[in-house]
């Protein structure tokens, strides 16, 4: 039974969204039960990650079964503080959606159960030992952010919703052949009995190469890497402020944890090849991704472009393979998971203010609510990386990975994006909270929404903020931390051993 | 056996891609139809089709004999019924775009 609290994130997710269908006609309660939910979430995974800290890598052997045989969930270090932070990203959405911040329609058609359902599929993803139950999590998430993207109905949410589910399909279809391909070379599903018995080859043979390739171009989808993220601009933007927050802290960040892992257990002797094109296709979705952004006029596009070009950060550092360099990434994609979360949510109260989120008609936020615009520039400058916030040292801690093993190129790019990167949400910044509001644009908000500090809106975004503030207060400890995880991803022994036994299988 | 089903994945391979790049949203739907159960027949296929009893232990009756695997059956069964609710799904939504938005092809998806 004691093992059970590997799975309490997700099960717990799943418990709360079948407690919301039960109170399918009254929104108010399933609004209490979610929040609870993320709660709940939020403590047994912070408990998880504890016991992870001081015992190492914690297994749930479903049924009993033992590990190459049944089914593993696996809590190691890095899944743990990912579950922590989905966690905290669910708790504080449920937050945001009290008084006004979704509308009742939407709830009144699940929309609670549903982003529920959402956390259920990540949450499973970051936990589960076994490639198939990454699968299976993965179209959960995708099921539930399919019908949270068309809850609504209107037309932009349609149209983007059908080019999301087309390319999601197909790459949920690469990583089902990739599984099925894998099986039949290695004849097991098993993440870490795949590490063992994918560790005793020097040299891939090409068909493991190939799937190697297909599972590459599988999660590159998912998390939006430079030639395969074109769904991405093109529906982020659409579902109400609460699921594009989800989204934009969640769903990619699945396919950056897959990447991972994919590169640290099964594939880590892919050969100098792989990671040097891994390198181009990084640096290319870095600067094309704020390129984008920059472009752009409204503010969630500006926000939903700009998630490729963090996105490019991750995997940049991931090709550099080492210790330092996979902490960084692990730093970067948790920093990322807070700011954007939390300038989403901030977005949601600009368009509300406003009437929209077109910069040309919005402004003069920063008279009338200073206390979001502190947000905004702790959330902003976060993500641009100005220190003490928590983006600086993201930058920091690549860079160094960076200047470790000699690859001044990274350090280029990464210093040239970030300029851009600041230049985005200065304009944001200038154009919604600093001019004056454009004339004739008489826009009477709902003030129970938007105004006060004490709003359940403004809170659920200073915790986020803090959270920003902190990560780069306490950078030490926590990269201390997230070097140990990186260096369990790398050194797969301590995971092997917990799900297989003393010297494997 | 194997050598002819490797025929037929690909040609479901290459029809599905064939679709899935027309500007007809149901012929993109059919090209994901298609598709999802090349992918299924493909991973029935590659750990390689025997011909013998099936796997039910029964004291050691499969000692020594040629048994089916099935644990690719199982995966089978699973992606078979994801991607059915998927499809279900994406079928729903093209009835709302056609019928609603009057959208049916993807020229006309473009934004404003």
């Amino acid at each position: 039974m004691r093992e059970l609290i590997v799975v309490s994130g997700p099960l717990l997710a799943l418990l709360t969204a079948i407690a919301c269908l039960f109170f399918w006609n009254s929104p108010r309660i399933q609004r209490y039960l979610n929040l609870l939910g993320g709660l709940a979430h939020l403590t047994a995974s912070s408990f998880l990650f504890v016991k992870v800290l001081n015992l190492g890598p914690q297994v749930l052997k479903m049924g009993g079964w033992t590990a190459p045989y049944g089914i593993v969930y696996v809590a190691d270090l890095t899944s743990s503080i990912l579950l922590m932070v989905t966690g905290l990203l669910a708790t504080v959405i449920a937050l945001y959606n009290f008084g006004g911040g979704i509308d009742e329609a939407r709830e009144r058609f699940g929309f609670h159960a549903l982003s529920q359902f959402l956390i259920f599929g990540v949450s499973g993803a970051f936990v589960t030992g076994d490639i198939f139950n990454l699968y299976v999590c993965f179209e959960i998430l995708l099921m539930s952010s399919f019908v949270l993207m068309v809850l609504g109905n209107t037309k932009e949410q349609l149209v983007g919703a059908f080019k999301y589910i087309v390319i999601n399909l197909l790459s949920s279809t690469f990583f089902l052949v990739s599984i099925g391909m894998l099986y039949a070379q290695v004849g097991t599903l098993d993440f870490a009995d795949l590490s063992v018995k994918l560790s005793t080859f020097s040299e891939l043979p090409v068909s493991l190469q190939i799937i190697s390739h297909l599972l590459f171009i599988a999660f590159g989808i998912k998390a939006g890497l430079f030639p395969l993220f074109f769904w991405l601009p093109a529906s982020y933007h659409n579902p109400p402020i609460p699921a594009s927050a989800l989204f934009a802290g969640l769903l990619t960040k699945v396919g950056l944890y897959s990447l991972i892992r994919l590169y640290t257990f099964l594939f880590p002797h892919q050969g100098t090849g792989t990671f040097e094109w891994m390198w181009w296709i990084s640096v290319a979705t870095m600067v094309i991704g704020v390129i984008g952004a920059v472009s752009k006029m409204h503010i969630r596009r500006i926000l939903s472009v700009h998630i490729i070009s963090q996105v490019g950060y991750v995997t940049l550092a991931l090709s550099l393979m080492t210790p330092i360099a996979l902490a960084a990434a692990l730093y970067y994609m948790i920093h990322n998971m807070l700011a954007k979360t939390s300038l989403f949510l901030i977005s949601g109260i600009v368009e509300n203010s406003n009437g929209t989120d077109y910069l040309k008609r919005t402004g003069g936020l920063f008279s009338s609510k200073i206390w979001l615009s502190v947000l905004f520039l702790v959330s902003a400058l976060g993500l641009a990386g100005l220190p003490p916030l928590s983006g600086f040292f993201a930058k920091l801690f690549v860079v160094k990975a960076a200047a470790d093993v000699g690859s001044y190129g990274s350090i280029l790019v990464v210093l040239g994006v970030s300029v851009f990167t600041l230049f985005s949400m200065l304009k944001i910044w200038n154009e919604a909270f600093w001019k004056a509001p454009p004339v004739g644009a008489e826009f009477h908000p709902d003030q129970s929404f938007c105004g006060k500090f004490y709003s359940p809106q403004m809170i659920s975004i200073f915790i986020l903020s803090s959270g920003v503030l902190l990560m780069g207060v306490f950078a030490g400890p926590i990269f201390d931390v997230l070097t140990t995880a990186a260096q369990g991803m790398l050194d797969p022994t301590l995971y092997v051993e917990a799900v297989l036994g003393i010297g494997g299988s | 056996m194997e050598l002819w089903l490797v025929v037929v994945i690909s040609a479901l391979f290459v029809l599905s891609f064939y679709l899935l790049l027309q500007r007809s949203i149901s012929r993109i739907l059919l090209g994901l139809l298609v598709l999802s159960n090349a992918a299924n027949l493909l991973i029935f296929t590659v750990p390689g089709l025997k011909r013998g009893i099936s796997p039910i232990i029964k004291g050691d009756s499969l000692a020594g004999m040629p048994h089916a695997d099935p644990l690719p059956q199982a995966l089978i069964l699973t992606a078979i019924v994801i991607s059915m609710g998927v499809l279900a799904f994406a079928l729903a939504l093209s009835m709302k775009l056609k019928k609603w938005l009057q959208i049916e092809d993807v020229n006309e998806m473009v934004e404003e």
